[in-house]
């Protein structure tokens, strides 16, 4: 089929429920989106299990536990000469995260728009975002590690379990943004280098993909900040 | 594909909007720890700025409210199951509490007395 006749049978299907059912029994490719596109969904639909994992043990371990729970607010707390303020480093690293998602939406935006340049610059800016955001955390842990003597099986601060589920918790989504930022670098210098232009007939899906990948390390955060510093 | 490439081209106001709603409602998710509200309100209030965050980032960001509906449910179906299991978690986790009270807390002397 070429891709007018395509184009001409996709607008012929149906939206809606019922366009679910025409798009599953359609003797056709179900998704209607770049395999890149729906196999980074896929793969962001089984690490939303994961790390639903994490944050249900989490809340299974707090729950159950007899001694008190550590008060993020205390524990997160900085002082910057004056009082300690509460839970004001994760505050600074929720916006880094923030305002490297909205440069990365902006990013995949300008790639569409075939703006080499301007899509290059915004995604290194979201990768150096996004190294901040794990500098940041690496202070954390060495505060919490070497200041606070929080470790996975104790703390002087109350259960136990805390130490266990912030580690393996913030450890993974850690893990993720460090990984996000080789990805988006090499996204970044492939987009800079003309590598789609030549291979993919100037097709900068990619950048959209890695966007997916970097949002979804946002999203995550959103909820380890919610049930895990604020709870 | 020719969908894929005409769908995808949206004003930037739409992502500065989005961008500057995430901004406030971290600033709220914020203001609840600081103000150190309690109880029910911080916790509504808490999961209330979690899901309105998600969402705009799940439908403007990941652009999901521009796709077709079998993908929309594709992936956002599965993870409702996940209630069951938070469900389950949150019963087997009282129990444990509350066994952890009776073997281990102040009544455990009175009902099973150390020899």
């Amino acid at each position: 089929m070429t891709q007018d006749a395509m184009a001409g049978a996709m607008s012929a299907i149906p939206a809606g429920n019922l366009g679910v059912v025409a798009d599953l029994s359609g003797d056709k490719q179900v998704f209607q989106v770049p395999w890149g596109k729906a196999m980074m969904w896929i793969f962001l639909l089984s690490d939303t299990f994961i790390f639903s994992c994490f944050l249900i043990s989490y809340m299974t371990v707090r729950i159950s536990t007899t001694v008190p729970w550590p008060n993020p607010s205390e524990v997160f707390a900085l002082s910057f000469g004056g009082d300690p303020i509460p839970l004001i480093l994760i505050a600074i690293m929720t916006f880094v995260l923030i305002t490297s998602s909205g440069t990365m939406a902006l990013a995949v935006n300008f790639g569409y728009r075939k703006n080499k340049k301007v899509t290059v610059l915004l995604m290194l800016a979201t990768a150096l975002l996004g190294a901040t955001f794990v500098g940041m955390q690496a202070f954390e842990w060495t505060k919490l590690i070497v200041d606070e003597g929080v470790r996975p099986w104790g703390n002087p601060m109350g259960a136990p379990q805390f130490g266990a589920s912030f580690f393996m918790i913030t450890g993974f989504h850690g893990m993720h943004v460090t990984a996000g930022v080789i990805y988006l670098s090499i996204i970044a210098y492939r987009v800079g280098s003309g590598f789609y232009d030549r291979n993919k007939g100037g097709n900068y899906e990619t950048v959209e993909i890695a966007g997916l990948y970097w949002h979804f390390v946002d999203l995550v955060w959103v909820f380890i900040f919610a049930f895990f510093y604020l709870w | 594909m020719a969908q894929s490439e005409g769908h995808q081209q949206h004003p930037l106001g739409i992502y500065f909007w989005i961008w500057g709603l995430l901004f406030i409602l971290s600033g709220f998710s914020y203001a609840v720890d600081y103000f150190q509200l309690e109880g029910m309100l911080r916790w509504s209030l808490i999961l209330l700025f979690m899901f309105l965050k998600a969402g705009f980032i799940v439908a403007v960001f990941m652009h999901m409210a521009w796709e077709r509906l079998a993908l929309i449910y594709a992936i956002l179906v599965p993870p409702l199951c996940l209630t069951v299991f938070i469900a389950l978690m949150a019963i087997e986790g009282d129990y444990t509490f509350l066994a952890r009270l009776t073997a281990f807390g102040p009544a455990a002397e009175i009902i099973a007395p150390h020899q």
